[in-house]
């Protein structure tokens, strides 16, 4: 099998007033189609840039990504994108919101409403078809970002801290969610966080990444079978490791911070 | 139901100290403390008011039907003048003003191309139009509805670059990656998105049409609601200067409450919004 998404010697350098700030260097990946990759790593490791660059909003300033065997230019409805404000259109009823992508690939009437019908089902949304996003929870908001990505059909997702303003009951709820969805439509994912124990749950390779410049510590494994359990061993123990290698990180990040400031 | 007898309770309030206000000139014109011509009794206003209102002559169905005739009083006729030339004035002002704020929110070459012209032409207020409108519109309609144009156009102008150049990124990053054309984009991402910032402009912008027209009604044509509270105080017919302001004041209390419900209508999906 072909990987689906190629990285190579990927690098970002932003330049804001007179300073440069490198935010990737040589990162190398290969993902598989159907791969759950988690990217995890402290803020400001560049987990976001490389999902932007994937993403195409942001490209980069060395080396290359090429998706299904094309370089990415610009973003694209074949990666369908998952933020962590949820980005609905709030002037969208929840059903506008979920067939809007759809209704930019002009397809027929009936084949959209079929198709938003059996996603506010699957999401569990019927209910809430005709409000407008400022009437809907943060998980169902969530949920509507998912159904509208979902709708693109698109091979790849790529998600960006999705849960990250949730509460962990509903947080844990979406991961199911995921799962299952995953499990079904057998999507590629990329998806950021800085829970490790999220990272565990979910993926099938996590990606560790380093504060600045961004770059891959380590890549783990992760062969338990789904569905995880959190307070088994296996778990525990992974969770330790990464958390070692997080925290490294983290004191580097804490450490500039304090820094920073001073030397301005 | 237990909260009619509050709500009574408040309106009474609120209608309590333009009451007291109302016994004061009533009471200053009866005792003749005032001169009539300078302060006439709020029950003469009324009755100005009231005789205005009507249609001056008698019913004749040979003439005219009868709901025509009930609409053929002066009043009616002056209120429907303003009125017709702020929509106008308002509907021309938008149709130009729209397209160009959003060109100009969305484009930053068009925005420089324009700004500074627009600058220099947005603080002169429209009523220093007026010699200018006449000498070129002459007197009657076109004049007024030019400076009404003009008074509308600046505020829904502003407004709009405003709401464009304010849209939040993540609507446009999210319609990217679903594919939105640049069409796409513009009339179903950030029109929506400015509305809230468009209607403002609308609002400010027929608040202004609205005292554009009876400063221009007053000095260009000979009709309407401004002129006739000028031409009342030719013929010192303080009583009804005083009546027409009144009417002048409920037109703009319906247009602003009618603004309010398009307000609510185009803005349902909007969080922030106030339910009165």
């Amino acid at each position: 099998m072909q990987p689906q998404i190629h990285i190579s010697k990927v690098g970002k350098v932003f330049s804001t007033s007179g300073r440069e700030v490198v935010a990737l260097d040589d990162i190398n990946l290969e993902v598989m189609p159907g791969e759950f990759i988690c990217l995890l790593g402290p803020s400001g490791c560049g987990k976001s840039t490389l999902l932007n660059a994937i993403a195409g909003f942001s490209l980069p300033t060395a080396g290359s990504v090429i998706v299904d065997g094309r370089p990415v230019q610009a973003p694209g409805p074949d990666r369908g994108m998952v933020f962590q404000e949820y980005a609905l259109f709030p002037w969208m009823t929840v059903e506008k919101n979920i067939a809007f992508g759809l209704e930019i690939k002009k397809q027929p009437k009936a084949r959209i409403k079929e198709k938003v019908s059996a996603l506010l089902e699957m999401l569990n949304l019927q209910d809430f078809r005709d409000r407008y996003p400022k009437d809907l929870s943060g998980g169902m908001r969530q949920r509507v970002a998912i159904a509208r990505v979902l709708a693109l059909d698109s091979p790849i997702l790529l998600m960006d801290e999705p849960f990250g303003a949730l509460d962990s009951l509903t947080r844990r709820n979406l991961q199911d969610e995921l799962l299952r969805i995953w499990t079904e439509f057998r999507k590629t994912i990329i998806f950021v966080t800085h829970s490790i124990e999220e990272s565990i749950y979910l993926a099938d390779r996590i990606v560790v990444m380093t504060y600045r410049p961004g770059t891959i510590k380590k890549i783990v494994s992760v062969s338990m079978p789904r569905q995880r359990d959190p307070s088994s061993v296996e778990f525990n123990n992974l969770k330790k490791e990464l958390a070692l290698l997080v925290m490294e990180e983290q004191t580097r990040h804490n450490q500039n911070e304090i820094k920073v400031p001073a030397a301005d | 139901m237990k909260n009619i007898p509050a709500r009574l309770y408040a309106s009474l309030q609120g209608l309590l100290l333009p009451f007291v206000l109302l016994a004061i000139w009533q009471y200053l014109s009866a005792h003749a403390i005032v001169n009539p011509q300078i302060l006439p009794a709020p029950t003469a206003v009324i009755a100005k008011w009231w005789e205005y209102l009507l249609p001056t002559e008698a019913f004749d169905p040979s003439r005219s039907g009868y709901l025509a005739w009930l609409f053929s009083g002066e009043m009616i006729h002056d209120a429907y003048a303003s009125m017709y030339r702020v929509v106008v004035g308002f509907l021309v002002g938008t149709a130009l003003a729209l397209p160009l704020g959003l060109l100009m929110g969305a484009n930053d070459r068009i925005y420089k191309l324009f700004n500074p012209l627009i600058q220099i032409l947005r603080p002169i207020p429209p009523i220093a139009f007026i010699p200018l409108s006449i000498l070129w519109f002459g007197l009657g309609n076109p004049p007024a509805i030019f400076l009404i144009v003009i008074g509308a156009f600046f505020p829904v102008l502003m407004n709009t670059i405003a709401g464009v150049r304010h849209v939040d990124g993540i609507y446009i990053r999210a319609a990217r990656s679903l594919g939105a054309s640049q069409t796409t984009m513009f009339l179903r991402v950030m029109l929506p998105a400015a509305t809230p910032y468009i209607l403002t402009g609308a609002r400010i912008g027929i608040g202004t049409a609205f005292i554009v027209v009876i400063v221009a009604e007053m000095i260009a044509v000979n009709n309407g609601l401004g002129y006739r509270i000028l031409e009342a105080r030719e013929f010192f017919w303080s009583d009804k200067i005083i009546a027409g302001m009144f009417t002048i004041g409920l037109l703009g209390l319906a247009i602003d409450s009618g603004m309010n419900r398009l307000n609510n209508y185009l803005l349902k999906w909007h969080r922030g919004i106030e339910s009165n």
